[in-house]
């Protein structure tokens, strides 16, 4: 039991004859499809619980599965990740993030292998203790390493908010806090990848409302339903889907509607106004250079901002994934991790060559563990 | 994986600005910067997020969906049940989409 993962706690949400009932109802609803319904998932929180419980399997053969950016963790290119280390290795520095971040690997070395060697870097369970240790060390440069998309934004606000109303002086903000429209604008707007529907993640707008999808059924003729992680939350936001497009509307819906709204949590979209502003540019990791995908620092909080404070000791070459990947053409729907010359062989979850096999919600690592592929 | 495992507020501190919350049996404090002044108090049910309150679930929701998380921990010792919990709360790719 002592091996026991919150993924195998999951299970418990896999109630097969609910999956079943809506197999049966979005089998039904799909014979009206004129053309096969190319679904793409956003999240990486979705990949994973759609390869985990084989709902391409439960489901009619007009239904596709197209998998998109993922995860934070996966899309930060190894320069962001080199800042970080750069960073950790300056003197009387502690280096402070969350989690997952810690392993993956940048250029040449990874914040774990640096904490191995003596750096200072330390992961949080919550940011505002980031401001507590600032505290307990006046003489050294805290600096905050802040990754997520819009879900975990609000939380570096709020740290932000502290340390300037209690005049701490000693902590800094590395900001790499991306944003989904736009990744999704990049996707569609490029047109290879056919997507015909979305379905969009419940916890970025629970903070951000559902509206951040408004823009989308209009401009490209796409259903939209924000979706919960649960099997059954997939499957009943896919059946919404494929009733919008058998007929003929492209609209936003909410599935999740337990926790999501349309305005989303206002309070905390004030607090990153106040902060942080869209950076014209930002390099996803696999997909390339997206305008307006990520928030910076205001100019006004520039005292802040580590890449700016910094910005000697930080190296500015973007570095790309391993030649073989191909994880920026899967990121944009246009191959199957499968389709990789080295995945499961030079590409592993304990060795990953690319963004997709890194975190453990990429789609070649999801594919890697629960498509069976590899017996 | 984010389970969002709801939580119930037990207690709020006004003057820190936090709540002592309830997941499944651990206690521990979440931030209410995220919230409007007085929007949260004691018996509502929350979500959790790295530390800080997301967001106000509605009670009926929330007891459905804590039924099958009791299901499901019921089967775990309290050192297990804890380290989960916080696992679950602690998700940081929940910055994903
Ligand atoms: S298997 Fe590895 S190298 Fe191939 S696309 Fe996936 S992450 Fe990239
Ligand atoms: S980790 Fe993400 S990508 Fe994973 S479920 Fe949590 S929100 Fe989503």
């Amino acid at each position: 039991m002592s091996e026991l993962k919150l993924k195998d706690l999951y299970d418990g949400f896999r109630d097969p004859a609910t999956i079943r009932m809506l197999a049966a109802q979005i089998g039904e609803a799909a014979k009206a499809l004129h053309e096969p319904l190319r679904i793409m998932e956003v999240c990486g929180g979705h990949t994973h619980t759609i390869m985990k419980y084989g709902l391409p399997q439960v489901l009619p053969d007009n239904i596709d599965f197209i998998h998109g950016p993922g995860c934070p963790v996966c899309i930060m290119p190894k320069e962001r990740i080199d800042h970080a280390i750069a960073l950790a290795r300056m003197d009387d520095t502690i280096l402070v993030t969350l989690g997952d971040m810690i392993r993956v690997p940048g250029s040449q070395s990874s914040l774990a292998v640096e904490r191995a060697a003596g750096r200072d870097i330390r992961p949080l369970y919550t940011p505002m203790d980031a401001l507590k240790i600032a505290k307990e060390h006046p003489d050294k440069k805290v600096i905050f390493f802040a990754i997520g998309f819009e879900t975990t934004t609000p939380m570096t606000a709020a740290l932000l908010h502290a340390a300037i109303a209690q005049k701490v002086t000693n902590l800094y903000f590395h900001i790499n806090h991306v944003l989904v429209p736009p990744a999704i604008d990049a996707i569609m707007s490029d047109g290879q990848a056919k997507i015909n529907a979305f379905i969009g993640p419940s916890h970025v707008s629970v903070i951000t409302g559902a509206k951040i999808y408004a823009p989308l059924p209009q401009k490209y003729s796409t259903p939209v339903v924000v979706c919960g992680f649960e099997p059954v939350d997939v499957m009943q936001g896919i059946l919404m889907a494929v009733r919008q497009q058998a007929e003929g509307r492209a609209e936003l819906e909410i599935e999740y509607s337990r926790s999501v709204t349309m305005e989303g949590n206002v309070k905390a979209q004030q607090l990153i106004d106040m902060y942080l502003q869209p950076r014209s540019h930002f390099r996803w990791r696999g997909i390339g250079d997206i305008p307006d995908s990520a928030l910076e620092l205001k100019p006004e909080f520039a005292h802040l901002d580590a890449e700016k404070v910094f910005a000697e000791v930080l190296p500015t070459e973007p570095i790309d994934d391993h030649k073989l990947c191909i994880c920026g053409t899967i990121l944009k729907g246009l191959a199957k991790p499968m389709e990789c010359k080295v995945f499961g062989t030079a590409c592993t979850p304990n060795s990953p060559l690319g963004s997709c096999m890194v975190s453990s919600e990429g789609a070649c690592n999801a594919y890697y563990r629960y498509a069976g592929v590899l017996g | 994986m984010c389970l969002s495992i709801p939580s119930k507020v037990v207690s709020v501190d006004r003057e820190k600005n936090t709540a002592v919350v309830d997941t499944m049996g651990v206690k521990r404090e979440a931030g209410l910067d995220l919230m409007e002044e007085g929007s949260v108090n004691v018996d509502d049910y929350v979500l959790i997020h790295i530390g800080f309150v997301m967001n106000k679930i509605d009670e009926e929701d929330a007891l459905e969906s804590l039924k099958v998380y009791h299901e499901i921990l019921a089967k775990l010792d309290e050192e297990e049940r804890s380290r989960v919990v916080l696992e679950d709360d602690n998700c940081e790719n929940r910055g994903a989409p």
